[in-house]
């Protein structure tokens, strides 16, 4: 049965988990993503499952790692400060294979920052941000109902990989309300959890460890991981390519920014002018070649982000020449409004004589 | 004839990376003793420390997890909160569960978390080659404190069952210790006792055990064991601080 409403995305991301059978819930206050700990605390008695408000971020992921050893959907959010607190329960997490899933709503940094929204988690979302050589699958919704539908998914690929996913949004997603529907998705084929602690009855007792001391066995166990880590970039990744078939601007943006690039694109598409988005919908496998492809013949590639300068690296990666990337790049938790990704247009349409009707 | 003496079930037949006169090879198996005896092989998962016990996994004969280091008390949160029916318990040592991991083990006491926690208190960290622990002892030389633990500079030795055992969540805390028969026999006691309480759902308890390092001490094994007897127990006291089961 599938349920309608108007929430905000915290609460459509709460709720979305619990339809995805997720029954524990732990989380630490911080803003901009206090709904969720309240929304939880109310709902998870009601369908029978598990609200703890954690001492801090650091016991909230070591009870997602808790939660998921024994084979339970579990999952965490928090917004960035209390994220870093969280790393090494991730690098952890990776390296036991642990399946789970970590929101961030992310706010303005460094340090305390403010509680604007931002997106200036990405490096340490995409790059590791615990120690080791690990990847955790990072997605990225532009809506409240993607940020709900993708819950579902980030429980299904956790289970799928034995490994932690996370989904990041700007502080914008966390509050903005929208209707959301839920429907309850079939899961497909998912492994058993055959090598989770549920007590050794019928069978020899498992283990779940990080420390690998044999010889050579860190070696074998990190070449296991890089294997999966090339089957998810092989199967995963996942992105929006809008009318950038020959057009002579790109924009690349994600989460709300690339809401304000879509806004802008139907403008200058009725004026005639050949201008596409394109919208990373993994962060972590990036859409390298998808990227590259669509920016092929391109003029200029806008990245638009509410950072000083993070997806653009990736873009950067993808197309191997600086000469047609630009920036706009926001910092400090503030929002990029319209009229600045307009002006930046702007200047490119007149510096490449680029015409419209 | 009649067996009297075997290894326990929940024990596996192998050898410890443990130094010799170390003490966690005895509270190991008084635990794996104590799941035999409850029957309760096949439904316990116990949670390995950061420290020397951190391979406990590869020597107990049940599910084990390893824990980051100090967080035991959080995972064990997670686990039991999952799944109630299964009996969890925690082993940590004091670096782990009294330095790094004071927040996790304090407020899963106060939250009166169903679980049972075996803390092993030898004064020293081990695993890292002797450094001062939260429950070193004045005067103790280790080494980051090589003139001796100054009160005046690193604190008095932590008492972390007397601080437990003020929570209305804590129901039952005791601190013993291994050095004669008469000792390892109420550690057991204690260590079954808090795992009972947990099957029948009444909830936090806690066993610190004073244990020898003679390797980080200094020591001889057997003259380590006098100095638990002669100069440990006077700073940890060792007996009952709580139990709600304790008949009026």
């Amino acid at each position: 049965m599938s349920r309608k409403g108007l929430m905000c995305g915290n609460e459509a991301m709460a709720e979305a988990a619990i339809t995805a059978g997720c029954r524990c819930y732990f989380g630490y206050p911080i803003t901009p993503q206090n709904e969720v700990t309240a929304y939880m605390s109310r709902r998870m008695p009601e369908v029978g499952g598990q609200f703890v408000q954690s001492e801090s971020e650091v016991a909230a992921i070591n009870m997602v790692f808790g939660a998921a050893a024994i084979g339970a959907r579990a999952f965490t959010s928090s917004s960035s400060p209390g994220i870093s607190l969280m790393q090494e329960g991730i690098s952890y997490l990776a390296g036991n294979e642990l399946p789970s899933v970590i929101v961030n709503i992310m706010r303005g940094g460094p340090g305390l920052g403010n509680i604007g929204p931002s997106q200036a988690d990405y490096f340490q979302a995409t790059r590791g941000g615990g120690h080791g050589d690990y990847r955790t699958i990072v997605l990225a919704p532009a809506s409240v109902q993607e940020l709900a539908d993708q819950m579902f998914l980030a429980f299904d690929l956790a289970d799928k990989y034995r490994n932690p996913v996370m989904v990041i949004a700007d502080g914008v997603l966390g509050q903005i309300v929208e209707p959301v529907e839920f429907s309850p998705k079939e899961t497909a084929n998912l492994p058993k959890k055959d090598w989770a602690l549920t007590g050794c009855s019928g069978r020899a007792p498992n283990k779940i460890r990080s420390l690998v001391l044999g010889d050579n066995e860190l070696l074998e166990h990190n070449r296991k991981l890089q294997a999966k880590y090339r089957a998810m970039e092989e199967s995963e990744i996942r992105y929006e390519s809008l009318e950038t078939d020959g057009a002579d601007i790109i924009l690349v943006a994600y989460g709300s920014p690339s809401r304000t690039c879509r806004s802008l694109l139907k403008k200058y598409r009725q004026e005639g002018y050949r201008i596409g988005l394109f919208r990373p919908i993994t962060l972590w496998p990036f859409p390298y070649k998808a990227l590259a492809e669509a920016a092929h013949g391109s003029r200029m590639v806008l990245v638009v982000e509410m950072s000083a300068g993070q997806l653009v690296e990736d873009v950067r990666l993808a197309l191997l020449n600086d000469s047609i990337i630009r920036l706009l790049g926001k910092p400090g938790g503030e929002v990029i409004q319209s009229h600045e990704v307009q002006s930046e247009i702007e200047k490119i349409i007149e510096e490449f004589k680029i015409k419209g009707r | 004839m009649t067996k009297v003496f075997t290894r326990p079930y929940s024990l596996k037949d192998v050898e410890t990376h443990y130094c010799g006169g170390c003490g966690h090879g005895i509270v190991h198996r008084l635990i794996a003793d104590a799941v035999d005896e409850l029957g309760i092989r096949e439904r316990v998962v116990g949670i390995a420390p950061v420290g020397c016990a951190v391979l406990a996994y590869d020597y107990f004969n049940f599910d084990v997890c390893e824990a980051a280091h100090g967080r035991a008390p959080a995972v064990a949160t997670g686990m039991k909160r999952a799944r109630p029916d299964l009996i969890i318990f925690a082993y940590q040592g004091d670096g782990d569960l009294a330095a790094i991991g004071m927040a996790e083990i304090i407020h899963a006491a106060n939250r009166g978390e169903n679980i049972s926690v075996f803390f092993v208190n030898n004064a020293v960290y081990g695993m890292t080659g002797g450094q001062m622990a939260p429950t070193t002892m004045i005067g103790q030389k280790t080494e980051t404190t090589p003139r001796g633990r100054l009160m005046e500079q690193e604190g008095s030795p932590i008492r972390v069952s007397e601080l437990l055992a003020q929570f209305d969540g804590v129901k039952f805390v005791e601190r013993c210790t291994i050095t004669k028969p008469k000792n390892v026999n109420r550690t057991k006691a204690a260590i079954t006792h808090a795992l009972r309480m947990q099957i029948e759902g009444k909830g936090f308890g806690f066993v610190e055990i004073l244990s020898p390092c003679p390797t980080y001490w200094g020591l001889q094994p057997r003259v380590a064991m006098k100095m638990i007897e002669e100069r440990m127990i006077e700073v940890f006291p060792l007996g009952q601080l709580k139990d709600i089961e304790e008949k009026k």
